[in-house]
């Protein structure tokens, strides 16, 4: 299973006796992000056979891997050439894939500067419910032919289709960077966030711990120093950032009460949320343990125009989408997985 | 290339009084063009080689308006094609002669500027420019920045996933937006991505965006504002081959430097722009690159003197930093004036806008003469070096029996080269309805049939455009075919502007 290979052709039968067959397929590569909405149930398609880096030209900021590569081995290549991931996608887990990185679509402590796992989609193979292994998008950065099926898929956790390839736009690693600790409050914080968001400070990260506010400056040695004396605080070791991205901190591992996470409109200020909280990405995403009910959590984050998502195991909760929006969700699933067999309930039941 | 019933599909047939009857009880208050003298300014977009006269024209003002002509053409079966302000390349807005050209320019207000947010909300008829103007005072302004941005709508913008120059460093249009209002064809109220940087549920914000108005009106966007970088500096280089200037792009992005804006020029389009604009560029030179760097004046001014010994090494002939910010305009003048300074040449050209892979560039260039040779034709080469979008520009005289059809020939190959290369029909300029016969070389019929279902998840019955972005498989069919194999396809050709 640690070679690297080609292993299309079983994936793409696997479909087709499911298609068959009529059998639901949970799509799966090492589990790192299972907890992350409903539990399918399903016959597992194990897409960690079909690895390896299929190009990488770092001159052309563009790398393609097979869906079941891991994600720290596409890491580690284009570390040898000075590059990233800039969406510093979460791994949640030691055999975080590519292929889960990119359906899941979650981003790291870089979002809000860099963008997201999406933006970063340039091209992706894919199984469809048709039963054929198709190709959209491609390998440039400019493309504008047919719709944007890559974009679409990232995030869609499996629900539309089996990514089996993906082309990623990558960048070089910033020259510079210093990580720092600002004692200061969360309204303070997020003062400052607000005020530092319109000036051309060159921030990657900025998360606030309930006591102090921690701040990643990137980019060339004179913008980093300029930024780092003016910003004043101490600086810390920018394994925190990692520590944060992987949700191995303190505030993460220790406690029972279930794991929230709160997205909303930057400069959005203090919320009254119930529970112990983590700013991260400019106070524009929430983290929150709470034992608060569902809807209550729901209502703070609708109010304040965003949404949350319990990643609690068992207990996940999307919040609604409108009524039309969520019957074209409907027919957007039956046109492209019409026997509904890729990964059925994972993001909502009907999907 | 007009909407050809026969392998476009059966378009309904319209009772155009019934309609404009609907229309007038409904809303007494929508402007409604009918006249022939009327319809005529509206017959084509910025493919103005293209023409038909719609249906009719409708200029709502107003959300509600645009909402009850969706309802109502929904319940008639009539298409509709929407426009913004008719500006793109590629015939999207081209008008339906059996449907109406909803025209959304009116729909022009800019409804908030958040400089705490860094959002602006708009209308869809607002002009790129003024978006950045509006946040201007703030210090804030939109990146995506399409040449024709002056005039060039967002809502249109929205449907091209419009680029620019400065793409490379900061992203398309679906890099840029958070949030769209659109209506479906039936006229119902959808709401995609949010004011959070993410949303539950399918990304249909990216789907949506430049996908041509074929799945939906977009009657609001929510743009990403960003900080103003306080310095731009430009570099010009000249070069004796183009594979060296090639190769200092590569060098640029190998050592880790994201330029603003990097655009390369072939000797053609070199001496064509120095003779319009005299921007100062050497004539001799086989290529030039120009690479903007922005940022804080101390990385800015170390990229600087990085990139200018990156140049020099892949033997640059000559390296100049504009010294003050005129001649930095004046050295952007020559490169943002290039396609109307090669319609000085000649009576005719035709614009293109393949992407490549970087690497097959000098591969690429020699090919591209190597044909025009062997067409009888000349091409100039202006090209967005750092994201590998190209613009030959093929120089023909209509007037001559025979130069078209040489033209549409040698346009046909070279996308087919780019695709061959690994690289796309349309980087930014999108189908639309002129390259609707491409699509069929760069897509399986499995992958058009995949584009249909998206479609018909959101307007089963093809009233939103027809005929433009995904071409039938019949039509792949008839013409797919005979363009792969032989190279004949009708092609349009653009006038100037």
């Amino acid at each position: 299973m640690d070679a690297d290979q080609d292993a299309s052709q079983a994936l793409l039968d696997q479909v087709r006796q499911a298609l068959d067959a009529g059998t639901p397929l949970c799509i799966q590569g090492s589990g790192s992000k299972a907890v992350i909405g409903h539990a399918v149930h399903g016959q597992v398609l194990d897409t960690r056979g079909h690895r390896g880096i299929v190009s990488y030209d770092p001159t052309e900021l563009v790398l393609t891997a097979r869906a079941g590569t891991p994600l720290r081995d596409i890491e580690a290549a284009l570390q040898d050439n000075g590059q990233m991931l800039p969406c510093e996608p979460p791994h949640l887990g030691p055999g975080a894939t590519l292929g889960g990185m990119v359906a899941a679509g979650l981003s790291g402590p870089r979002r809000p500067w860099a963008g997201s796992v999406r933006d970063f989609v340039l091209g992706t193979q894919v199984i469809t419910g048709q039963g054929s292994l198709l190709r959209f998008g491609g390998q440039v950065m400019k493309n504008v032919a047919g719709y944007d099926l890559s974009r679409l898929l990232a995030g869609s956790f499996g629900c539309l289709g089996v990514l089996t390839e993906v082309s990623l736009k990558v960048l070089p690693v910033p020259r510079h960077c210093v990580s720092l600790r600002l004692g200061m409050d969360r309204s303070q914080a997020l003062a400052e966030l607000t005020r530092w968001g319109a000036q051309p400070l060159p921030l990657s990260g900025a998360c606030h711990d309930g006591q102090a506010l921690f701040v990643r400056l990137e980019g060339g040695e004179g913008s980093v120093a300029s930024a780092r004396q003016r910003l004043g605080g101490e600086c810390v070791d920018g394994e925190f950032w990692t520590q944060l991205r992987e949700q191995r901190l303190a505030f993460f591992t220790q406690g029972s009460e279930p794991l929230w996470r709160v997205s909303v409109p930057l400069a959005t200020g203090e919320l009254d949320l119930p529970g112990r909280q983590w700013l991260d990405w400019a106070g524009a995403q929430r983290w929150l343990r709470t034992d608060a009910p569902a809807h209550v959590i729901h209502r703070i984050a609708e109010q304040a125009r965003g949404h949350a998502l319990c990643l609690t195991p068992g207990q996940a909760h999307y919040p609604p989408l409108s009524e039309p929006l969520m019957r074209y969700h409907r027919s957007l699933k039956a046109q492209l997985d019409p026997k509904r067999i890729f990964n059925p309930g994972r993001l909502y039941p009907d999907l | 290339m007009l909407y050809d019933e026969r392998v476009d599909g059966a378009l309904p047939t319209v009772d155009r009084a019934l309609l404009i009857q609907s229309l007038r009880d409904a809303l007494p208050d929508l402007q409604l063009l009918c006249r022939d003298e009327d319809l005529k300014p509206y017959e084509c977009d910025g493919l103005a080689a293209y023409r038909t006269v719609p249906l009719l024209v409708v200029l709502p003002e107003r959300v509600d308006q645009v909402q009850v002509v969706l309802q109502i053409c929904h319940r008639l079966t009539v298409p509709v094609v929407a426009r913004g302000a008719g500006t793109g390349l590629s015939g999207g807005a081209m008008p339906l002669a059996k449907g109406v050209l909803l025209v959304m320019a009116r729909l022009n207000r800019i409804l908030e500027v958040s400089p705490q947010g860094r959002f602006a909300r708009v209308q869809p008829g607002v002009r790129n420019l003024s978006i950045s103007q509006a946040a201007a005072p703030y210090g804030l302004y939109y990146a995506p920045d399409p040449s024709s941005q002056i005039a060039c709508t967002i809502g249109g913008n929205v449907a091209e996933n419009a680029g620019g120059v400065h793409c490379l460093k900061y992203g398309l249009t679906v890099h840029n937006i958070l949030k769209l209002e659109v209506l479906t064809v039936a006229g119902e109220r959808l709401t995609l991505g949010s004011d959070a940087l993410d949303s539950p549920g399918f990304d249909l914000l990216a789907l949506f965006t430049g996908s041509e108005g074929m799945l939906g009106i977009v009657t609001e966007v929510t743009v990403r504002l960003l900080p103003k970088p306080p310095v731009a500096r430009v570099l010009l280089a000249s070069f004796d081959r183009v594979e060296d200037a090639a190769r200092s792009v590569a060098h640029i992005i190998a050592a880790g430097i994201i330029p603003g804006g990097l655009e390369m020029m072939d000797n053609l389009a070199i001496r064509a722009a120095e003779d319009f604009i005299h921007a100062g560029y050497p004539v001799e030179a086989a290529a030039i690159l120009l690479c903007e760097l922005d940022g804080v004046e101390a990385d800015v001014q170390e990229d600087c003197e990085r990139v200018a010994a990156l140049f020099t090494q892949a033997g640059a002939c000559e390296v100049r930093l504009a010294c003050n910010e005129a001649q930095r305009a004046r050295f952007w003048a020559g490169r943002k004036n290039a396609f109307p300074a090669v319609g000085r040449l000649s009576p005719d050209y035709y614009c293109m806008d393949g992407t490549i892979p970087r690497r097959e560039l000098p591969y690429v260039l020699v090919r591209i003469s190597e044909m025009a040779r062997e067409h009888g034709l000349r091409v100039a080469n202006v090209f967005h070096a750092g994201d590998g979008n190209m613009h030959p520009l093929i120089l023909f005289d209509a007037n001559r029996p025979g130069e078209l059809e040489r033209a549409e020939s040698l346009g046909g190959k070279i996308l087919e080269l780019c695709v061959a290369v690994g690289g796309s029909i349309t980087g930014e300029h999108g189908v639309g309805r002129e390259k609707i016969n491409q699509m069929c070389a760069q897509f399986t019929h499995d992958e058009l049939r995949v584009f249909h279902a998206v479609k018909a998840a959101f307007d089963p019955q093809g009233l939103l455009n027809p005929g433009k972005n995904i071409p039938t498989l019949h039509r792949c069919a008839e013409f797919g075919a005979l363009h792969v194999h032989h190279g004949q396809l009708p092609f349009p050709a653009l006038e100037r502007f």
